[in-house]
């Protein structure tokens, strides 16, 4: 089963060969039938990245330990769930989860393609063919997980106990789905840049890969930023970690790609501006790609550090961004520019997101290499930390947020900045009197968190006024409002979603840093702590068995105000004998929005613990957000316009909007 | 305006725009930037107190003295000199002595280092890289066994 895996990925490398050229001569020649090899090809070669796939996982399930790989990230007595979930959670399993994505996308545009011009079709299916072959090179031949040992071990050495979690099953594919989404993306703008040739279609068949990019890359970052908040015990959600960045970098460029190939969709401008910036977060999520799995960041990311890898990545790095960059530099030109518009209207206000977001991205790109620049250059060690991107990243995004509530209610062409106003002065006055209750009858509530609150309701506020508005709340007797507000086109609920979601997270980050509290101390058995309002009563440590480990696991109840306990929280210091590491497990109970979370450190000889202990008020909302902005795209992706065949591409707009059924 | 005019306006804008966030790096990148120093290093530069600065090295065998409450004492030590740091606070499961650790924070007037926050790295067979890095330079790298 092994070898046929590894077959399998051989092939599947000739394969990507295969499909990086032929459809490209056949679309350079006008060859229908050369062109016509792409998406076989590219459905064959997903097949078989999936077998060798298989094959690695299988070999995993079954604790095959005569697979180096499986060797060294694996145990006999884990629990299944991390046995599979082991298979991506080392660097080999990581990039073959990789391609395996990467050709599922390219089978994805192979299938559904049909009704793509078919020299445009050829030519993303051979791109698609080139970063496959340059990976799946890669993977070969510096990271095949393939290898077998010569006498098999008979124990495994354990997967690093931090990723024997759930979150390892969950995080990284989600993460990848939306890292190599936007490979698609990529893989148009340079087909667009080989033909020469650009149009208002071109968006329309981008913007549904650009929304499912987006969203998978939402929730794998959503869900990357929970897994570290319990799993690590620092009670933190983000930390401003360069692997952090480098997940972060794509996910704004590629919302700043979602909202200019609207105005390209529907204005046909920014035509050359959204062509750049797709090829700009496809190598963003290179630059990821190279950062976390080369070993020049240290982090839990970076499995194994080995130099040959980091340049085979680096050049590859070079070799995509470099070529399409060129190719844009030498094609940009050619390509018809885009229709005019007012500064003062939807497309005006987009451009305006898309100048905060980049610039944005590229604050967070100065602050995640410059420490390895200089360290390459000068040999000077400096981090780059929570201070610098609260000095650089938060005086952009706070404008940004505080003008997102107008775009959608500008008209396109020319909008009216006053009439937008006069629409939004109900959800104005809201978020101003959310500002002053903060301020005034919450205790310690600085002027900060007052304006966080405030800014978090007006972005709610605002994505619901937008949905009230195009329903025609106000003119139109409510029976017909109901019946516009069911009509509404899906996208325009997609965006309120989006909007209203990322409101959600402020409320939550705000919530968490300016209300949030913590102790630390030292407690024996018997001894209660009290923490804004909840008690807790420590019951003492019990050791326990896992499958693969051993804990000390130190109980607490929670004690309500008549004196009863409600619940029991739990942490854990957890030790693995395979690796002889030991982990914290931190025990979180969730009540209402909010969370206590409890991290146990060293024992004292006389049976006390160190503790440390945080309130984090509305902590649930951060990720709560993440949920409703993917929900925003999925809603989005709905949309009639978007559906992959639908009838009504040639319809005008204003047809769609009066005639729903 | 033209469509010339009309496009210079957005790229002069963007521009300004761009220079306003580069300056506003710049200056980020000098203030809340924190460079990292092993304790030999500490006695050449001068690190005067209140400035957030890493300090990273082995944890000295034998220092570690548990205060009362959550308070630490230890000393850092890259075998030539050695600083005695304080922390309040959790420590990582993989401190311990003669480990590798990057402590961060800033010298209290008294001239003890005291740190906010303290890493060791979550692999047993890892050591920080800065940590790693600068034992090399120094001669006093030694291989890890378990490699």
């Amino acid at each position: 089963m092994v070898e046929t895996g590894h077959f399998a990925l051989v092939l599947a490398f000739a394969l990507s060969l295969v499909q990086m050229l032929v459809p490209l001569v056949g679309a350079r020649t006008g060859n229908q039938r050369l062109m016509a090899v792409g998406g076989p090809v590219t459905v064959t070669g997903f097949a078989l990245t999936a077998l060798s796939f298989a094959a690695l996982a299988s070999a995993y399930a079954g604790s095959d330990f005569s697979v180096a790989n499986v060797w060294e990230n694996s145990h006999s007595l884990q629990p299944m769930i991390y046995k599979i979930t082991g298979t991506w959670g080392n660097h080999e399993g990581s990039m073959l989860l990789w391609v395996l994505i990467l050709t599922f996308f390219g089978a994805l545009v192979a299938v559904f393609g049909n009704n793509l011009p078919a020299t445009l079709k050829a030519n993303v299916l051979a791109v698609q063919g080139m970063i496959g072959a340059a990976f799946f090179l890669f993977i070969l031949t510096t990271s095949n997980p393939f290898i077998r040992l010569n006498p098999a071990p008979v124990e495994g050495r354990d997967l690093n106990p931090v990723l024997q979690d759930l979150g390892l099953a969950i995080h990284p594919p989600l993460l990848y789905l939306g890292y190599v989404g936007f490979s698609v993306c990529f893989s148009f703008s340079v087909a667009a840049l080989i033909e020469g040739r650009i149009d208002a279609s071109w968006a329309r068949w981008v913007r549904p890969w650009t929304l499912v990019a987006w969203m998978f890359l939402t929730g794998g970052i959503a869900m990357g930023s929970y897994w570290a908040y319990y799993e690590l015990g620092w009670g933190g959600f983000w930390f401003w970690d360069p692997v952090e960045n480098a997940s972060f970098m794509p996910w704004l460029a590629g919302t700043a790609l979602l909202h200019s190939a609207i105005v390209m969709e529907k204005r046909s401008a920014l035509k050359i501006w959204t062509l750049l910036l797709a090829i700009l977060t496809f190598s963003l999520s290179l630059l990821g790609t190279f950062l976390v799995r080369s070993g020049v960041l240290t982090s839990v990311h970076a499995f194994a550090t080995d130099p040959a890898r980091g340049v085979f990545i680096l050049c590859i790095l070079t070799l995509f961004i470099g070529g399409s960059l060129a190719l844009f530099a030498l094609r940009a030109s050619s390509l018809t520019a885009g229709g005019l518009f007012h500064p003062i209207s939807r497309e005006g206000a987009l451009v305006l997101n898309n100048l905060f977001l980049t610039t944005a991205t590229a604050t967070v790109l100065v602050g995640t290499l410059y420490p390895l620049a200089l360290e390459a250059l000068t040999g000077g060690k400096i981090s780059v930390g929570a201070p610098f991107f609260d000095l650089t990243f938060g005086p952009l995004m706070l404008p940004l947020l505080a003008i997102v509530p107008f775009g959608p209610l500008l008209a396109w062409k020319r909008g009216d900045v006053i009439a937008a106003s006069q629409r939004l002065m109900a959800a104005f006055a809201i978020a101003i009197a959310a500002m002053l209750v903060t301020g005034l009858f919450i205790n310690g509530a600085s002027v900060f968190a007052a304006l966080g609150v405030g800014l978090a309701v007006w972005l709610v506020a605002g994505a619901l006024t937008d949905l009230a508005v195009k329903s025609g709340a106000g003119s139109v007797a409510p029976a017909v409002m109901l019946r516009r507000f069911a009509g509404l086109p899906r996208s325009v609920f997609g965006t309120a979603l989006a909007h209203l979601g990322l409101g959600v997270t402020l409320l939550g980050i705000v919530g968490t840093l300016c209300f949030g509290t913590e102790r630390i101390l030292t407690m024996r058995p018997g001894e209660t702590v009290e923490l804004s309002g909840h008690t807790l009563r420590f019951e003492g440590l019990f050791p326990q068995r896992g499958p693969n480990f051993t804990e000390d696991r130190a109980r607490f109840l929670l004690i309500g105000a008549d004196g009863n306990a409600k619940g029991e929280i739990s942490s854990a210091k957890r030790f693995f004998q395979a690796r002889q590491t030991a982990t914290t497990e931190s025990g979180i109970r969730t009540l209402g929005l909010s969370q206590l979370y409890l991290s146990l450190g060293d024992e004292g000889n006389d049976g006390s613990v160190v503790v440390r202990l945080w309130w984090k008020p509305l902590v649930t909302l951060i990720w709560g957000g993440g949920l409703v902005m993917m929900a925003g795209a999925a809603m989005s992706l709905a949309d009639r316009r978007l559906r992959v065949g639908a009838p009504a591409r040639r319809r005008k707009p204003a047809a769609a909007l009066t005639s729903p059924t | 305006m033209t469509r010339k005019q009309k496009r210079l306006s957005v790229i002069v804008a963007g521009l300004a725009f761009l220079a306003a966030a580069a300056g506003l790096t710049f200056y980020a990148l000098g203030q809340k930037a924190s460079y990292f120093y092993m304790p030999a290093e500490l006695a050449t530069a001068s690190v005067p107190p209140g400035q957030r600065i890493r300090l990273g090295g082995l944890v000295e065998n034998g220092t570690v003295v548990r205060g009362s409450g959550a308070t630490v004492a230890f000393s850092v030590t890259d075998t030539q000199k050695s600083v005695k740091v304080t922390y309040t606070g959790i420590l990582p499961d993989l401190f311990r002595e003669g480990q590798g650790v990057i402590t961060e924070g800033a010298f209290g007037p008294d001239g003890v280092f005291v740190a906010d926050s303290v890493l060791a790295k979550h692999d047993e067979r890892y050591m920080p890289k800065e940590v790693a890095d600068g034992l090399k330079a120094k001669g006093v790298w030694v291989e890890s066994k378990s490699q």
